[in-house]
Protein backbone atom coordinates (compact mmCIF):
# COMPACT_ATOMS: atom_id res chain seq x y z
CA UNK A 1 0.00 0.00 0.00
CA UNK A 2 1.38 3.45 -0.85
CA UNK A 3 0.15 6.35 2.01
CA UNK A 4 0.94 9.68 1.33
CA UNK A 5 0.98 11.80 4.75
CA UNK A 6 0.05 15.93 4.27
CA UNK A 7 2.04 17.56 6.30
CA UNK A 8 2.27 21.42 6.90
CA UNK A 9 5.08 23.23 8.91
CA UNK A 10 3.24 26.15 10.87
CA UNK A 11 4.54 29.14 13.22
CA UNK A 12 4.20 28.18 16.67
CA UNK A 13 1.05 28.67 18.09
CA UNK A 14 2.53 29.22 21.40
CA UNK A 15 4.72 31.98 20.40
CA UNK A 16 3.84 35.46 19.06
CA UNK A 17 2.45 35.39 15.70
CA UNK A 18 1.49 38.54 13.20
CA UNK A 19 1.07 39.41 9.53
CA UNK A 20 3.39 40.90 7.23
CA UNK A 21 2.75 44.36 5.60
CA UNK A 22 1.31 42.08 2.16
CA UNK A 23 -1.51 41.05 4.45
CA UNK A 24 0.33 37.59 4.38
CA UNK A 25 0.86 35.49 7.63
CA UNK A 26 4.62 36.36 9.21
CA UNK A 27 6.75 32.71 8.44
CA UNK A 28 10.21 34.08 9.12
CA UNK A 29 9.47 36.14 12.82
CA UNK A 30 8.00 33.14 14.30
CA UNK A 31 9.61 29.51 14.82
CA UNK A 32 7.80 27.11 13.28
CA UNK A 33 7.09 23.54 13.67
CA UNK A 34 4.94 20.15 12.17
CA UNK A 35 1.70 21.17 12.80
CA UNK A 36 0.83 19.41 16.24
CA UNK A 37 -2.51 18.41 14.50
CA UNK A 38 -0.57 16.54 11.48
CA UNK A 39 1.62 14.50 13.95
CA UNK A 40 -2.06 12.52 14.69
CA UNK A 41 -2.29 11.74 11.12
CA UNK A 42 1.64 10.92 10.82
CA UNK A 43 1.01 8.72 13.98
CA UNK A 44 -2.44 6.81 11.92
CA UNK A 45 -0.14 6.07 8.93
CA UNK A 46 2.20 4.46 10.40
CA UNK A 47 -0.24 2.24 12.51
CA UNK A 48 -1.71 1.26 9.04
CA UNK A 49 2.31 0.55 7.58
CA UNK A 50 2.49 -1.35 11.29
CA UNK A 51 -0.90 -3.05 10.88
CA UNK A 52 -0.32 -4.21 7.28
CA UNK A 53 2.89 -6.04 8.30
CA UNK A 54 5.58 -3.14 7.25
CA UNK A 55 7.05 -4.67 4.21
CA UNK A 56 4.64 -3.80 1.87
CA UNK A 57 3.76 -0.61 2.75
CA UNK A 58 5.39 2.93 2.30
CA UNK A 59 4.22 6.46 3.98
CA UNK A 60 5.76 9.07 2.17
CA UNK A 61 5.35 12.53 4.17
CA UNK A 62 4.48 15.34 2.15
CA UNK A 63 5.12 18.88 2.79
CA UNK A 64 4.32 22.52 0.13
CA UNK A 65 6.14 25.41 1.76
CA UNK A 66 9.41 27.24 2.53
CA UNK A 67 12.83 26.38 2.73
CA UNK A 68 12.10 25.69 6.59
CA UNK A 69 9.43 24.06 5.78
CA UNK A 70 11.74 20.86 5.34
CA UNK A 71 11.58 20.33 9.08
CA UNK A 72 8.03 18.95 9.13
CA UNK A 73 8.87 16.74 6.56
CA UNK A 74 12.05 15.64 8.71
CA UNK A 75 10.37 15.01 11.52
CA UNK A 76 7.86 12.84 9.77
CA UNK A 77 10.79 10.99 8.38
CA UNK A 78 11.83 10.85 12.42
CA UNK A 79 8.49 9.53 13.74
CA UNK A 80 9.11 6.38 10.93
CA UNK A 81 8.24 7.74 7.32
CA UNK A 82 10.01 5.81 4.68
CA UNK A 83 10.49 9.15 2.21
CA UNK A 84 10.06 12.17 2.03
CA UNK A 85 9.04 15.27 -0.39
CA UNK A 86 8.89 18.77 -0.31
CA UNK A 87 7.71 21.48 -2.90
CA UNK A 88 9.12 24.59 -3.07
CA UNK A 89 8.90 27.10 -5.22
CA UNK A 90 9.25 30.99 -4.50
CA UNK A 91 5.96 31.40 -6.78
CA UNK A 92 3.95 29.26 -4.00
CA UNK A 93 4.46 32.32 -1.50
CA UNK A 94 0.95 33.51 -0.01
CA UNK A 95 -0.77 30.61 -1.42
CA UNK A 96 -4.46 30.03 -0.20
CA UNK A 97 -6.25 26.78 -0.13
CA UNK A 98 -7.13 26.19 -3.26
CA UNK A 99 -4.06 26.87 -4.76
CA UNK A 100 -2.57 24.92 -1.66
CA UNK A 101 -4.41 22.06 -2.74
CA UNK A 102 -3.95 22.51 -6.28
CA UNK A 103 -0.06 21.76 -5.68
CA UNK A 104 -0.54 18.87 -3.30
CA UNK A 105 -3.05 17.30 -5.91
CA UNK A 106 -0.46 17.28 -8.32
CA UNK A 107 2.37 16.21 -6.04
CA UNK A 108 -0.06 13.45 -4.79
CA UNK A 109 -0.34 12.55 -8.81
CA UNK A 110 3.66 12.60 -9.46
CA UNK A 111 4.04 10.29 -6.78
CA UNK A 112 1.80 7.92 -8.51
CA UNK A 113 -0.45 4.63 -7.10
CA UNK A 114 -1.18 6.35 -4.06
CA UNK A 115 -4.56 4.13 -1.57
CA UNK A 116 -4.46 6.05 1.23
CA UNK A 117 -4.01 9.88 1.64
CA UNK A 118 -4.03 10.99 4.77
CA UNK A 119 -4.48 14.62 6.22
CA UNK A 120 -4.42 16.46 9.67
CA UNK A 121 -8.00 17.93 10.92
CA UNK A 122 -6.60 21.44 10.14
CA UNK A 123 -3.76 23.11 9.66
CA UNK A 124 -2.92 25.09 13.23
CA UNK A 125 -2.22 28.48 11.63
CA UNK A 126 -4.68 29.30 8.78
CA UNK A 127 -7.04 26.51 10.35
CA UNK A 128 -9.42 26.60 7.81
CA UNK A 129 -9.91 22.63 7.26
CA UNK A 130 -10.64 22.48 4.24
CA UNK A 131 -7.50 21.39 2.44
CA UNK A 132 -8.46 17.89 2.69
CA UNK A 133 -11.82 18.56 1.15
CA UNK A 134 -10.30 20.19 -1.84
CA UNK A 135 -7.61 17.30 -2.33
CA UNK A 136 -10.44 14.91 -2.44
CA UNK A 137 -12.50 16.61 -5.19
CA UNK A 138 -9.26 17.62 -6.96
CA UNK A 139 -8.07 13.97 -7.08
CA UNK A 140 -11.74 12.28 -7.23
CA UNK A 141 -11.20 10.37 -4.10
CA UNK A 142 -14.02 9.24 -1.32
CA UNK A 143 -13.58 11.70 1.48
CA UNK A 144 -13.55 9.94 5.21
CA UNK A 145 -12.80 12.93 7.06
CA UNK A 146 -12.06 13.72 10.59
CA UNK A 147 -12.18 10.68 12.30
CA UNK A 148 -11.50 10.05 15.92
CA UNK A 149 -10.92 6.14 15.20
CA UNK A 150 -9.74 4.60 12.32
CA UNK A 151 -10.27 0.60 11.24
CA UNK A 152 -9.18 -1.10 8.30
CA UNK A 153 -9.59 -4.26 6.53
CA UNK A 154 -7.00 -4.38 3.66
CA UNK A 155 -8.38 -2.13 1.25
CA UNK A 156 -11.85 -0.92 3.15
CA UNK A 157 -11.68 1.81 5.58
CA UNK A 158 -14.18 2.67 8.31
CA UNK A 159 -13.98 5.84 10.46
CA UNK A 160 -16.09 7.01 13.76
CA UNK A 161 -16.60 10.53 13.57
CA UNK A 162 -18.21 13.16 15.70
CA UNK A 163 -20.14 15.23 14.05
CA UNK A 164 -21.73 18.22 15.00
CA UNK A 165 -25.31 16.49 15.76
CA UNK A 166 -24.39 12.55 15.54
CA UNK A 167 -22.07 10.65 16.00
CA UNK A 168 -21.34 8.41 12.62
CA UNK A 169 -19.73 5.62 11.28
CA UNK A 170 -18.49 5.90 8.18
CA UNK A 171 -16.09 4.40 5.32
CA UNK A 172 -14.87 3.74 1.59
CA UNK A 173 -12.24 1.90 -0.05
CA UNK A 174 -9.22 2.52 -1.19
CA UNK A 175 -8.01 4.83 -2.95
CA UNK A 176 -9.42 7.44 -0.82
CA UNK A 177 -8.59 10.34 1.31
CA UNK A 178 -8.60 10.52 5.13
CA UNK A 179 -8.29 13.02 8.20
CA UNK A 180 -7.84 12.25 11.36
CA UNK A 181 -8.34 14.29 14.46
CA UNK A 182 -6.30 15.02 18.07
CA UNK A 183 -9.03 12.17 19.83
CA UNK A 184 -7.63 9.59 17.12
CA UNK A 185 -4.69 8.65 19.34
CA UNK A 186 -0.96 10.17 20.84
CA UNK A 187 1.61 10.33 18.25
CA UNK A 188 4.71 8.79 19.41
CA UNK A 189 8.15 10.78 19.68
CA UNK A 190 10.97 10.13 17.66
CA UNK A 191 13.22 7.30 18.86
CA UNK A 192 16.91 7.80 19.24
CA UNK A 193 16.85 5.56 16.67
CA UNK A 194 14.21 7.24 14.30
CA UNK A 195 16.46 10.32 14.41
CA UNK A 196 19.72 8.39 13.19
CA UNK A 197 17.49 6.73 10.53
CA UNK A 198 16.04 9.57 9.29
CA UNK A 199 19.19 11.07 8.06
CA UNK A 200 19.52 8.05 5.35
CA UNK A 201 16.13 8.59 4.51
CA UNK A 202 15.42 9.54 0.51
CA UNK A 203 13.89 13.19 0.20
CA UNK A 204 12.75 14.77 -2.57
CA UNK A 205 12.52 18.59 -3.19
CA UNK A 206 10.40 19.59 -5.99
CA UNK A 207 9.36 22.76 -7.76
CA UNK A 208 6.53 23.83 -9.24
CA UNK A 209 7.69 22.82 -12.64
CA UNK A 210 8.58 19.28 -11.80
CA UNK A 211 4.96 18.75 -11.03
CA UNK A 212 3.92 20.51 -13.80
CA UNK A 213 1.82 23.62 -12.45
CA UNK A 214 2.22 26.88 -13.95
CA UNK A 215 3.21 29.75 -11.71
CA UNK A 216 0.42 31.80 -12.50
CA UNK A 217 -1.87 29.53 -11.09
CA UNK A 218 -0.91 29.74 -7.15
CA UNK A 219 0.31 32.50 -5.08
CA UNK A 220 -0.59 35.36 -3.56
CA UNK A 221 -1.56 37.41 -6.91
CA UNK A 222 -3.82 34.62 -8.12
CA UNK A 223 -5.15 33.95 -4.72
CA UNK A 224 -9.33 33.98 -4.98
CA UNK A 225 -10.16 35.49 -2.23
CA UNK A 226 -8.03 38.96 -1.08
CA UNK A 227 -7.74 40.28 2.29
CA UNK A 228 -8.05 43.74 2.88
CA UNK A 229 -6.75 44.38 6.01
CA UNK A 230 -6.05 42.63 9.31
CA UNK A 231 -5.88 44.09 12.99
CA UNK A 232 -4.46 43.11 16.30
CA UNK A 233 -7.24 42.51 18.63
CA UNK A 234 -6.73 44.95 21.52
CA UNK A 235 -5.42 42.69 24.47
CA UNK A 236 -7.52 41.85 26.86
CA UNK A 237 -6.90 43.94 30.06
CA UNK A 238 -7.71 42.32 32.99
CA UNK A 239 -11.08 42.73 35.39
CA UNK A 240 -11.30 42.57 38.71
CA UNK A 241 -9.78 39.75 40.69
CA UNK A 242 -11.25 38.46 44.65
CA UNK A 243 -9.63 36.01 46.69
CA UNK A 244 -12.72 33.68 48.15
CA UNK A 245 -12.78 33.76 51.98
CA UNK A 246 -15.16 32.36 53.47
CA UNK A 247 -17.74 32.50 51.15
CA UNK A 248 -16.55 36.22 50.15
CA UNK A 249 -16.09 34.66 46.35
CA UNK A 250 -19.13 33.11 45.85
CA UNK A 251 -20.69 36.57 47.07
CA UNK A 252 -18.64 38.62 44.90
CA UNK A 253 -19.05 36.59 42.00
CA UNK A 254 -22.94 36.90 41.55
CA UNK A 255 -22.85 40.96 42.35
CA UNK A 256 -21.00 40.70 39.49
CA UNK A 257 -23.10 38.70 36.83
CA UNK A 258 -26.52 41.01 38.47
CA UNK A 259 -24.07 44.38 37.82
CA UNK A 260 -23.98 43.02 34.25
CA UNK A 261 -27.32 41.90 34.21
CA UNK A 262 -26.84 38.20 33.76
CA UNK A 263 -28.89 37.61 36.38
CA UNK B 1 -31.96 41.69 -7.46
CA UNK B 2 -29.98 38.37 -7.49
CA UNK B 3 -30.41 35.79 -5.13
CA UNK B 4 -28.78 35.02 -2.54
CA UNK B 5 -28.18 31.13 -1.81
CA UNK B 6 -28.71 29.94 1.96
CA UNK B 7 -27.52 26.42 2.77
CA UNK B 8 -31.08 25.58 5.49
CA UNK B 9 -28.84 23.56 8.61
CA UNK B 10 -31.53 21.29 9.87
CA UNK B 11 -31.26 17.84 11.81
CA UNK B 12 -34.46 15.61 10.34
CA UNK B 13 -36.03 19.13 8.72
CA UNK B 14 -35.75 20.70 12.04
CA UNK B 15 -34.55 23.99 11.22
CA UNK B 16 -31.31 25.08 13.21
CA UNK B 17 -30.91 28.82 14.37
CA UNK B 18 -27.83 29.28 12.52
CA UNK B 19 -30.05 29.23 9.26
CA UNK B 20 -31.48 32.13 10.26
CA UNK B 21 -28.87 34.08 10.95
CA UNK B 22 -27.42 33.26 7.21
CA UNK B 23 -31.08 34.59 5.78
CA UNK B 24 -30.43 37.87 7.61
CA UNK B 25 -26.74 38.13 6.13
CA UNK B 26 -28.57 37.08 2.63
CA UNK B 27 -31.13 40.23 2.83
CA UNK B 28 -27.87 42.23 3.31
CA UNK B 29 -26.23 40.97 -0.33
CA UNK B 30 -29.38 40.49 -2.35
CA UNK B 31 -32.46 38.34 -2.30
CA UNK B 32 -32.40 35.20 0.10
CA UNK B 33 -33.01 32.17 -0.76
CA UNK B 34 -33.38 28.74 1.04
CA UNK B 35 -31.76 25.44 -0.07
CA UNK B 36 -33.51 22.38 1.59
CA UNK B 37 -31.52 19.32 1.15
CA UNK B 38 -33.62 16.87 2.72
CA UNK B 39 -36.53 14.61 3.53
CA UNK B 40 -39.70 15.81 1.01
CA UNK B 41 -42.29 14.97 3.36
CA UNK B 42 -40.41 17.92 5.79
CA UNK B 43 -40.64 20.20 3.34
CA UNK B 44 -43.72 22.41 3.91
CA UNK B 45 -42.51 23.01 7.46
CA UNK B 46 -39.34 23.89 6.57
CA UNK B 47 -40.36 26.53 3.50
CA UNK B 48 -43.20 27.39 6.42
CA UNK B 49 -39.99 28.05 8.65
CA UNK B 50 -37.46 29.33 6.77
CA UNK B 51 -39.80 32.17 4.87
CA UNK B 52 -41.23 33.58 8.27
CA UNK B 53 -36.98 34.85 8.68
CA UNK B 54 -37.33 36.25 4.97
CA UNK B 55 -36.41 33.77 2.68
CA UNK B 56 -38.05 35.07 -1.49
CA UNK B 57 -37.36 31.56 -2.26
CA UNK B 58 -36.91 27.96 -1.16
CA UNK B 59 -35.37 25.39 -3.86
CA UNK B 60 -35.92 21.98 -2.39
CA UNK B 61 -34.08 19.08 -2.81
CA UNK B 62 -35.18 15.62 -2.19
CA UNK B 63 -32.26 13.75 -0.70
CA UNK B 64 -33.56 10.40 -1.13
CA UNK B 65 -30.65 9.27 -3.16
CA UNK B 66 -27.79 11.24 -1.40
CA UNK B 67 -28.98 10.54 2.04
CA UNK B 68 -26.42 7.67 3.24
CA UNK B 69 -23.32 9.71 1.83
CA UNK B 70 -20.95 12.38 3.42
CA UNK B 71 -20.51 15.81 2.16
CA UNK B 72 -19.78 15.05 -1.90
CA UNK B 73 -23.94 15.04 -3.56
CA UNK B 74 -24.40 18.15 -1.44
CA UNK B 75 -21.61 19.68 -2.83
CA UNK B 76 -22.96 18.63 -6.58
CA UNK B 77 -26.50 19.37 -5.73
CA UNK B 78 -25.40 22.90 -4.74
CA UNK B 79 -22.49 23.39 -7.96
CA UNK B 80 -25.91 22.37 -10.17
CA UNK B 81 -28.44 25.11 -8.34
CA UNK B 82 -25.60 27.65 -8.69
CA UNK B 83 -24.89 27.20 -12.30
CA UNK B 84 -28.99 27.10 -13.01
CA UNK B 85 -29.66 30.32 -10.34
CA UNK B 86 -26.32 32.61 -11.04
CA UNK B 87 -26.28 33.86 -7.15
CA UNK B 88 -24.39 36.39 -6.00
CA UNK B 89 -22.91 34.67 -3.40
CA UNK B 90 -23.33 31.02 -1.09
CA UNK B 91 -24.37 31.15 2.57
CA UNK B 92 -22.94 27.94 4.60
CA UNK B 93 -23.36 27.44 8.41
CA UNK B 94 -19.44 26.81 9.48
CA UNK B 95 -19.76 23.48 10.85
CA UNK B 96 -17.65 20.54 10.26
CA UNK B 97 -20.14 19.41 7.46
CA UNK B 98 -20.69 22.96 6.22
CA UNK B 99 -16.74 23.79 5.73
CA UNK B 100 -16.43 20.60 3.66
CA UNK B 101 -19.36 20.99 1.28
CA UNK B 102 -18.32 24.75 0.84
CA UNK B 103 -14.80 23.32 0.36
CA UNK B 104 -15.69 20.65 -3.00
CA UNK B 105 -18.36 23.54 -4.23
CA UNK B 106 -15.09 26.43 -4.56
CA UNK B 107 -13.07 23.91 -6.46
CA UNK B 108 -16.48 23.01 -8.60
CA UNK B 109 -17.22 26.24 -9.12
CA UNK B 110 -13.91 27.93 -9.18
CA UNK B 111 -14.94 30.36 -7.17
CA UNK B 112 -13.18 31.90 -3.61
CA UNK B 113 -14.00 30.80 -0.59
CA UNK B 114 -13.78 32.07 2.63
CA UNK B 115 -14.27 30.43 6.02
CA UNK B 116 -15.56 31.00 9.87
CA UNK B 117 -16.65 34.56 9.04
CA UNK B 118 -17.80 36.28 12.05
CA UNK B 119 -19.44 39.11 10.36
CA UNK B 120 -20.61 39.48 6.39
CA UNK B 121 -21.27 43.40 4.89
CA UNK B 122 -22.22 44.11 1.83
CA UNK B 123 -20.07 43.76 -1.07
CA UNK B 124 -19.69 41.26 0.35
CA UNK B 125 -17.36 42.29 3.15
CA UNK B 126 -16.34 39.23 5.53
CA UNK B 127 -14.85 39.78 8.99
CA UNK B 128 -12.52 36.73 10.38
CA UNK B 129 -11.47 36.34 14.30
CA UNK B 130 -7.63 34.67 13.53
CA UNK B 131 -4.92 33.42 15.37
CA UNK B 132 -6.67 32.33 18.72
CA UNK B 133 -8.99 35.29 18.40
CA UNK B 134 -5.31 37.55 18.52
CA UNK B 135 -6.46 39.15 15.10
CA UNK B 136 -9.40 40.21 13.19
CA UNK B 137 -8.99 40.06 9.22
CA UNK B 138 -11.39 41.53 6.44
CA UNK B 139 -11.35 39.81 3.47
CA UNK B 140 -13.20 39.57 -0.14
CA UNK B 141 -13.69 36.90 -2.46
CA UNK B 142 -12.07 37.87 -5.93
CA UNK B 143 -13.14 35.15 -8.31
CA UNK B 144 -16.18 33.41 -9.55
CA UNK B 145 -19.37 33.56 -6.43
CA UNK B 146 -18.47 34.13 -3.16
CA UNK B 147 -18.79 31.23 -0.85
CA UNK B 148 -18.92 31.94 2.65
CA UNK B 149 -18.87 29.79 5.76
CA UNK B 150 -20.23 31.97 8.53
CA UNK B 151 -20.01 31.16 12.65
CA UNK B 152 -23.26 30.97 14.58
CA UNK B 153 -24.17 33.99 16.57
CA UNK B 154 -22.89 35.94 13.77
CA UNK B 155 -25.62 38.24 12.90
CA UNK B 156 -29.07 38.13 14.32
CA UNK B 157 -32.25 36.35 13.07
CA UNK B 158 -34.82 38.86 11.62
CA UNK B 159 -38.08 38.17 12.04
CA UNK B 160 -40.23 39.18 8.47
CA UNK B 161 -42.29 36.91 5.97
CA UNK B 162 -40.50 36.74 2.53
CA UNK B 163 -42.17 34.99 -0.89
CA UNK B 164 -41.41 31.72 0.14
CA UNK B 165 -41.84 30.80 -3.40
CA UNK B 166 -41.07 26.73 -3.27
CA UNK B 167 -39.27 25.10 -6.43
CA UNK B 168 -38.34 21.74 -6.54
CA UNK B 169 -34.78 21.18 -8.13
CA UNK B 170 -33.48 17.92 -9.43
CA UNK B 171 -30.41 17.13 -9.24
CA UNK B 172 -28.10 14.28 -10.89
CA UNK B 173 -25.55 12.86 -8.52
CA UNK B 174 -22.41 11.11 -9.84
CA UNK B 175 -21.48 7.83 -8.94
CA UNK B 176 -18.28 8.94 -7.39
CA UNK B 177 -20.02 11.50 -5.02
CA UNK B 178 -21.49 8.27 -3.33
CA UNK B 179 -18.18 6.48 -2.57
CA UNK B 180 -18.16 7.41 0.87
CA UNK B 181 -20.56 6.02 2.51
CA UNK B 182 -22.67 6.63 5.90
CA UNK B 183 -22.88 3.21 7.88
CA UNK B 184 -24.30 4.37 11.21
CA UNK B 185 -25.23 7.48 13.06
CA UNK B 186 -26.33 7.96 16.58
CA UNK B 187 -27.86 11.37 17.04
CA UNK B 188 -26.36 13.12 19.62
CA UNK B 189 -28.50 12.82 23.25
CA UNK B 190 -30.50 16.19 24.22
CA UNK B 191 -29.12 17.90 27.06
CA UNK B 192 -32.11 20.09 27.73
CA UNK B 193 -29.84 22.69 27.68
CA UNK B 194 -28.77 25.11 25.07
CA UNK B 195 -26.94 24.39 21.92
CA UNK B 196 -23.10 25.04 22.85
CA UNK B 197 -22.29 27.46 19.87
CA UNK B 198 -25.46 28.94 20.01
CA UNK B 199 -26.01 29.81 24.19
CA UNK B 200 -25.86 33.24 24.90
CA UNK B 201 -23.99 32.01 28.03
CA UNK B 202 -21.65 29.10 28.76
CA UNK B 203 -19.94 27.74 31.43
CA UNK B 204 -17.24 25.31 30.77
CA UNK B 205 -15.30 23.02 33.40
CA UNK B 206 -11.23 21.60 33.22
CA UNK B 207 -9.43 19.40 34.87
CA UNK B 208 -9.87 21.52 38.08
CA UNK B 209 -13.49 19.74 38.25
CA UNK B 210 -11.53 16.39 39.12
CA UNK B 211 -14.47 14.69 37.11
CA UNK B 212 -17.09 16.22 39.13
CA UNK B 213 -19.18 18.37 36.89
CA UNK B 214 -22.41 18.77 39.28
CA UNK B 215 -21.29 22.14 40.46
CA UNK B 216 -20.35 23.15 37.02
CA UNK B 217 -24.03 22.13 35.56
CA UNK B 218 -25.86 23.38 38.25
CA UNK B 219 -24.25 26.93 37.70
CA UNK B 220 -24.99 26.70 34.36
CA UNK B 221 -28.67 25.95 34.89
CA UNK B 222 -28.98 28.74 37.52
CA UNK B 223 -28.08 30.78 34.51
CA UNK B 224 -29.51 28.87 31.67
CA UNK B 225 -26.57 28.22 29.80
CA UNK B 226 -24.72 25.63 28.02
CA UNK B 227 -21.87 23.56 29.30
CA UNK B 228 -18.85 23.24 27.99
CA UNK B 229 -15.30 21.92 28.75
CA UNK B 230 -11.75 21.53 28.57
CA UNK B 231 -9.43 18.78 26.62
CA UNK B 232 -8.58 17.59 29.50
CA UNK B 233 -11.54 16.85 30.59
CA UNK B 234 -12.68 15.64 27.30
CA UNK B 235 -9.42 13.34 27.17
CA UNK B 236 -10.43 12.28 30.66
CA UNK B 237 -13.83 10.83 29.51
CA UNK B 238 -15.62 13.34 32.04
CA UNK B 239 -17.28 14.29 28.81
CA UNK B 240 -18.03 13.49 25.21
CA UNK B 241 -15.90 15.42 22.75
CA UNK B 242 -18.93 17.29 21.27
CA UNK B 243 -18.87 19.51 24.39
CA UNK B 244 -14.71 20.79 24.12
CA UNK B 245 -13.97 23.94 24.22
CA UNK B 246 -11.10 25.42 21.48
CA UNK B 247 -8.98 25.31 18.39
CA UNK B 248 -9.79 21.63 18.41
CA UNK B 249 -13.59 21.66 19.80
CA UNK B 250 -16.22 24.58 19.44
CA UNK B 251 -15.41 28.44 19.13
CA UNK B 252 -17.91 30.07 20.87
CA UNK B 253 -18.18 33.78 21.24
CA UNK B 254 -20.89 34.15 23.80
CA UNK B 255 -21.91 37.48 25.78
CA UNK B 256 -20.68 35.53 29.05
CA UNK B 257 -18.38 33.05 29.19
CA UNK B 258 -17.76 30.72 32.48
CA UNK B 259 -13.89 29.01 33.13
CA UNK B 260 -13.93 26.78 36.27
CA UNK B 261 -10.82 24.98 37.36
CA UNK B 262 -9.13 25.41 33.71
CA UNK B 263 -5.97 26.97 33.34
CA UNK B 264 -6.10 29.05 30.07
CA UNK B 265 -4.02 27.26 27.58
CA UNK B 266 -3.49 28.82 23.94
CA UNK B 267 -5.82 26.28 22.68
CA UNK B 268 -8.25 27.06 24.76
CA UNK B 269 -8.17 30.31 24.26
CA UNK B 270 -8.62 30.02 20.67
CA UNK B 271 -11.96 29.00 21.17
CA UNK B 272 -13.72 31.73 24.03
CA UNK B 273 -11.37 34.46 23.60
CA UNK B 274 -13.66 36.55 21.80
CA UNK B 275 -16.84 36.18 24.46
CA UNK B 276 -18.12 39.41 25.75
CA UNK B 277 -17.52 39.28 29.16
CA UNK B 278 -15.06 36.72 30.43
CA UNK B 279 -15.20 34.86 34.49
CA UNK B 280 -12.66 32.62 35.57
CA UNK B 281 -12.70 30.75 39.17
CA UNK B 282 -9.56 28.74 39.66
CA UNK B 283 -7.54 27.88 43.01
CA UNK B 284 -4.35 29.27 41.29
CA UNK B 285 -4.05 32.84 41.18
CA UNK B 286 -0.84 32.64 38.32
CA UNK B 287 -3.48 30.46 35.96
CA UNK B 288 -3.13 32.02 32.89
CA UNK B 289 -7.15 32.92 32.48
CA UNK B 290 -7.06 35.18 34.78
CA UNK B 291 -5.22 37.52 32.00
CA UNK B 292 -8.56 37.81 29.94
CA UNK B 293 -11.12 37.97 32.24
CA UNK B 294 -13.45 40.93 33.48
CA UNK B 295 -14.25 39.39 37.02
CA UNK B 296 -12.12 36.07 38.54
CA UNK B 297 -12.44 34.28 41.72
CA UNK B 298 -9.15 32.69 43.48
CA UNK B 299 -11.21 29.66 45.31
CA UNK B 300 -12.49 26.50 45.12
CA UNK B 301 -14.89 25.82 42.19
CA UNK B 302 -16.34 22.82 44.74
CA UNK B 303 -17.42 25.72 47.23
CA UNK B 304 -17.38 29.32 45.23
CA UNK B 305 -19.96 27.92 42.26
CA UNK B 306 -22.43 25.53 44.61
CA UNK B 307 -23.01 28.97 47.18
CA UNK B 308 -23.18 31.27 43.87
CA UNK B 309 -25.94 28.90 42.21
CA UNK B 310 -27.72 29.13 45.87
CA UNK B 311 -27.40 32.89 45.88
CA UNK B 312 -28.47 33.25 42.13
CA UNK B 313 -31.32 30.58 42.88
CA UNK B 314 -32.58 32.86 45.58
CA UNK B 315 -32.23 36.08 43.95
CA UNK B 316 -34.42 34.95 41.11
CA UNK B 317 -36.97 33.85 43.32
C1 LIG C 1 -2.96 20.46 19.02
C2 LIG C 1 -3.61 20.75 20.34
C3 LIG C 1 -4.97 21.07 20.36
C4 LIG C 1 -5.61 21.36 21.57
N1 LIG C 1 -6.93 21.71 21.54
C5 LIG C 1 -7.54 22.05 22.71
C6 LIG C 1 -8.91 22.47 22.73
O1 LIG C 1 -9.59 22.50 21.70
N2 LIG C 1 -9.47 22.82 23.91
C7 LIG C 1 -8.77 22.79 25.09
O2 LIG C 1 -9.35 23.13 26.14
N3 LIG C 1 -7.49 22.39 25.10
C8 LIG C 1 -6.86 22.01 23.95
N4 LIG C 1 -5.57 21.58 24.00
C9 LIG C 1 -4.95 21.31 25.32
C10 LIG C 1 -4.45 22.53 26.05
O3 LIG C 1 -3.11 22.77 25.65
C11 LIG C 1 -4.47 22.28 27.58
O4 LIG C 1 -3.74 21.11 27.86
C12 LIG C 1 -5.89 22.12 28.16
O5 LIG C 1 -6.71 23.18 27.75
C13 LIG C 1 -5.81 22.08 29.67
O6 LIG C 1 -7.09 21.87 30.24
P1 LIG C 1 -7.40 22.40 31.69
O7 LIG C 1 -7.23 23.87 31.73
O8 LIG C 1 -8.73 21.88 32.09
O9 LIG C 1 -6.33 21.63 32.60
P2 LIG C 1 -5.05 22.18 33.36
O10 LIG C 1 -4.17 22.95 32.46
O11 LIG C 1 -4.50 21.03 34.10
O12 LIG C 1 -5.67 23.24 34.37
C14 LIG C 1 -6.50 22.91 35.45
C15 LIG C 1 -6.72 24.18 36.25
O13 LIG C 1 -7.66 23.92 37.28
C16 LIG C 1 -7.25 24.59 38.46
N5 LIG C 1 -7.85 23.87 39.59
C17 LIG C 1 -7.54 22.66 40.09
N6 LIG C 1 -8.37 22.32 41.10
C18 LIG C 1 -9.24 23.33 41.24
C19 LIG C 1 -10.35 23.58 42.11
N7 LIG C 1 -10.73 22.68 43.02
N8 LIG C 1 -11.00 24.76 41.98
C20 LIG C 1 -10.62 25.68 41.08
N9 LIG C 1 -9.59 25.50 40.22
C21 LIG C 1 -8.92 24.34 40.29
C22 LIG C 1 -5.74 24.54 38.43
O14 LIG C 1 -5.20 25.61 39.19
C23 LIG C 1 -5.45 24.70 36.93
O15 LIG C 1 -5.27 26.06 36.57
C24 LIG C 1 -4.90 21.29 22.80
C25 LIG C 1 -3.54 20.97 22.78
C26 LIG C 1 -2.90 20.70 21.58
C27 LIG C 1 -1.44 20.37 21.59
N1 LIG D 1 1.15 23.46 2.92
C1 LIG D 1 0.72 22.23 3.21
N2 LIG D 1 1.55 21.15 3.03
C2 LIG D 1 1.13 19.90 3.33
N3 LIG D 1 -0.09 19.62 3.83
C3 LIG D 1 -0.96 20.63 4.04
C4 LIG D 1 -0.61 21.99 3.74
N4 LIG D 1 -1.67 22.76 4.06
C5 LIG D 1 -2.64 21.94 4.53
N5 LIG D 1 -2.22 20.64 4.53
C6 LIG D 1 -2.99 19.44 4.98
O1 LIG D 1 -4.37 19.77 5.06
C7 LIG D 1 -4.84 19.70 6.41
C8 LIG D 1 -5.87 20.78 6.68
O2 LIG D 1 -5.32 22.06 6.45
P1 LIG D 1 -6.20 23.39 6.41
O3 LIG D 1 -7.30 23.19 5.44
O4 LIG D 1 -5.21 24.45 6.00
O5 LIG D 1 -6.72 23.63 7.81
C9 LIG D 1 -3.58 19.76 7.26
O6 LIG D 1 -3.78 19.13 8.51
C10 LIG D 1 -2.57 19.03 6.37
O7 LIG D 1 -2.71 17.62 6.47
Amino acid sequence: MNIVVCVKYVPDATADRHFESDNTVDRDGTPGLLSELDEYGVEQALQLKEKGGDEETTVTALTIGPESAVEAVKKALQMGADKGVHVVDDAIAGSDAIATSKVLAEAIKKIGDVDVVMCGLASTDAGMSVVPAMLAERLDLPQVTQGSVVESQGKDFRIKRDGDTATEVIGASAPLLLSVTDQSGEARYPSFKGIMAAKKKPLDTWSLSDIGVDAGEVGLASAWTAVESTEARPPRTQGEIVKDEDGSGATALVGFLASKKFI
Amino acid sequence: MSEVLVLVDHVDGAVRKPTYELLAIAKRLGSPAAVFIGAADAADAVVEAVKGYGAEKVYVVDDTEIKGYLVAPKAEVLQQLATQANPDAILITSSAEGKEIAARLAIKLESGLITDAVDVQAGPVTTQSVFAGNYTVQAKVTKGTPIITVKPNAAAPEEGAGAGVKEAFAASISESAKKAKIFASQPRAASGRPELTEAAIVVSGGRGTGGNFEPVENFADSLGAAVGASRAAVDSGWKPHAFQVGQTGKTVSPQLYVAAGISGAIQHRAGMQTSKTIVAINKDEEAPIFELVDFGVVGDLHTVLPAATEEIIKRKG
